[in-house]
């Protein structure tokens, strides 16, 4: 046998038994991730069905649909400003909840990593708490705070601060504090894992080198807690964008949002295409939106 | 640049905790370092040297005394407002930052135009003898090269004076060496202040202009290296620089004579004092009149010299100091009677 010959047959059954040694977990996302994903891109090309569902022919409807909407008198073609509004409260409620979930988890996460170490489990253990409820109760236990006659309006008005209570259930802003309530542990946890990794002796080095405490927080604490920053945004927004139960239940009816929307396709609406059309289209935003934030913040942490 | 000290600690006094956990870190400490100086401060580790070099940074606050930094009172002033920079112990450098990016920090944060940052950048970078690694970033660098970023770091803004932690203690023994004929050509072409912190007693005689020895938060002598070995003040100074032998002695009537009886040095006073002597002051020679008899019980080969453990005859254990000859051995065997001869001066008469 030729030298070389025995090493490259080894080389080969390792690479087969390879295969075969992860065939469960490709077997796993093929059924789990990605057959029920092609369903779904599927029924977006197919026809609604009369209740529900969906039948033959191919069709494009469904995604001509989703921006455009044709009028049933004339036959126009103009833009669907309801599902634009839709589109763009989801957008900016998601960026605005991971801003602020951003501006509350930073100071939080910091003062976790500066308590004693033997603390630090018990604050930790208490910011995790709220995973431990079901999101329908702690959705309903913010809608009791916020309500007019909740905890936040009677203190208002009992402090004289106010008059008559201030409408905040079923508008965007109990949307925006419900997500921003709900998330806020998805952005500290990553925060406080880059903070506890940052080297203290940093602020030291740049306090001794005439910088401001403005200074140290942008150039030395943010760019070293990047990777946690970036974490926490793609934890926050994602689900974020996606939100379902928050916007129903704190927003009222009037105020959907994307995952709202998906949801009155496949029931009320019985537009199957449609929703299945809006659910690809929602992945497709998501992951473009991670590509680019990835690639953005990647390319400032080279700057410096 | 006036011809008054570079930074003066006057009664500094430094307290950590509350009520009965207070510990004293530093003890009424004043001090004055002149301009231009290399000054060190010498100690154990706990002895308050660090502290002190933090209450000159900023990054601690006196409990009394006050800091004047070229004549100016700076106690209050945050580390951030003082013209005084630090190369720490651990180097601290920015990991997401160059070397040069490192370099050009302090004097980004004073506000120096765009030119200026980068001509001193670059200038402190070749002073370093970086200027090949300017675009690296600290965790490609070796230990040695990050000790000449966070050195370059240190002095690109030009402080009055250079604070150095323990900066050579991470190195090993040769780049030790190295870095501390750099530490002083650098010092040197700066002109700068250097106030140097250690707990190694060589590098600190070898590197110093003027050394303060520190114990338990007291700065207990302060002098040239000459004078900090060979006139100790105190046991501890005399034990902590180089190795010496103490012995119990008495005055008496002008002179100093060990337990066993023998006449040692002249000396005023009278009652129980220490006798000092160092070990290479000691000539081992055949027992004669006038030498000191003491038996061999043992040597330690060290290369370049020899121990030599021996007993006096009234028990105490001193250690000699003897050359290597290249011929071999150089120490007599134990069990032999000899008699030690004691170089002139060489005899240190400490109290109690």
């Amino acid at each position: 046998m030729v030298p070389g010959m025995a090493e490259m047959a080894t080389a080969r059954r390792r690479a087969r038994a390879g295969w075969l040694l992860s065939a469960p977990a490709l077997l796993l996302l093929l059924v789990g991730a990605a057959g029920p994903l092609l369903v779904v891109l599927v029924f977006s090309f197919l026809t609604k069905g009369g209740y529900g569902g969906v039948t033959l022919p191919l069709s494009g409807a469904a995604w001509f649909g989703v921006f455009l909407e044709r009028d049933i008198f004339d036959g126009t073609v103009s833009a669907a400003d309801a599902h634009l509004v839709i589109f763009w409260r989801s957008a900016w409620l998601s960026v605005v909840t991971t801003l602020l979930t951003f501006v509350l988890g930073l100071p939080t996460a910091w003062f976790i990593a500066t308590r004693p170490e033997r603390s630090r489990g018990l604050w930790l253990f208490l910011i995790t708490i709220p995973f431990w409820t079901n999101l329908l109760i702690r959705t309903f236990a913010i809608m009791e705070v916020i309500r007019n006659e909740g905890l936040l309006n009677t203190a208002l008005t009992g402090l004289g601060l106010i008059d008559r209570p201030i409408q905040i259930l079923f508008t965007d802003w109990a949307t925006l504090i419900g997500m921003t309530y709900v998330y806020l542990p998805l952005m500290v946890l990553p925060l406080y894992a880059a903070i506890d990794r940052f080297d203290f002796r940093l602020l030291e080095a740049g306090y001794d080198l005439y910088a401001s405490r403005l200074a140290l927080l942008r150039k030395v604490i943010l760019p070293i807690v990047r990777p946690g920053i970036v974490a926490g945004s793609i934890l926050v927004f994602i689900p974020a964008l996606g939100s379902y139960v928050v916007p129903r239940v704190l927003g009222g009816g009037k105020n959907m949002m994307i995952g709202n929307f998906i949801e009155l396709q496949f029931g009320q609406a019985r537009n199957w295409p449609l929703g299945a059309a809006l659910s690809m289209l929602l992945l497709l935003v998501v992951t473009a939106a991670l590509l680019v934030y990835v690639r953005v913040s990647a390319r400032e942490g080279r700057d410096g | 640049m006036g011809a008054g000290p570079a930074v003066e600690a006057q009664n500094i006094v430094k307290q950590f905790g509350q009520g009965a956990e207070v510990v004293r870190a530093l003890d009424d400490v004043s001090v004055r370092i002149a301009q231009g100086e290399f000054f060190t401060l010498l100690g154990p580790s706990g002895c308050g040297k660090t502290t002190l070099l933090r209450c000159i940074a900023g990054f601690e606050t006196p409990t009394a005394g006050r800091i004047l930094l070229g004549g100016r009172d700076i106690t209050g002033e945050p580390p951030n407002r003082r013209r005084v920079n630090t190369v720490f112990q651990s180097y601290a450098l920015f990991p997401h930052l160059t070397v040069a990016q490192n370099v050009a920090f302090g004097l980004e944060m004073l506000g120096k135009s765009r030119a200026e940052v980068r001509q001193t950048t670059e200038r402190m970078l070749a002073l370093v003898r970086l200027d090949q690694l300017a675009g690296r970033r600290p965790d490609a660098l070796s230990g040695g090269q990050q000790q000449r970023v966070a050195l370059a770091r240190a002095l690109a803004p030009q402080p009055e004076v250079l604070l150095l932690d323990e900066p050579l203690s991470a190195l090993d023994l040769k780049l030790r060496k190295e870095m501390q004929s750099e530490l002083k050509r650098l010092q040197h072409e700066t002109g700068i202040t250097f106030v140097f912190v250690t707990h190694d007693q060589e590098e600190a005689l070898t590197m110093s202009d003027r050394i303060g020895v520190m114990s338990a938060g007291k700065l207990l002598q302060v002098g040239t290296p000459r004078d900090i070995y060979n006139r100790p003040v105190n046991r501890f100074v005399a034990d902590f620089i180089g190795e010496t032998n103490f012995l119990p002695a008495r005055a008496e009537g002008g002179v100093i004579r060990l337990a066993s009886g023998e006449a040692v040095a002249q000396g005023p006073g009278s009652g129980p004092v220490t006798v000092a002597i160092r070990p290479e002051q000691l000539r081992l020679d055949v027992l004669a009149e006038g030498l000191l008899p003491a038996t061999v019980e043992g040597a330690t080969y060290l290369g370049t010299d020899s121990h030599v453990h021996l007993r006096l005859s009234d028990g105490s254990a001193v250690v000699a100091r003897v050359p290597s000859s290249p011929a071999g051995d150089s120490a007599p065997p134990s069990g032999t009677q000899v008699g030690l001869r004691i170089a002139p001066g060489a005899v240190q008469v400490l109290e109690g």
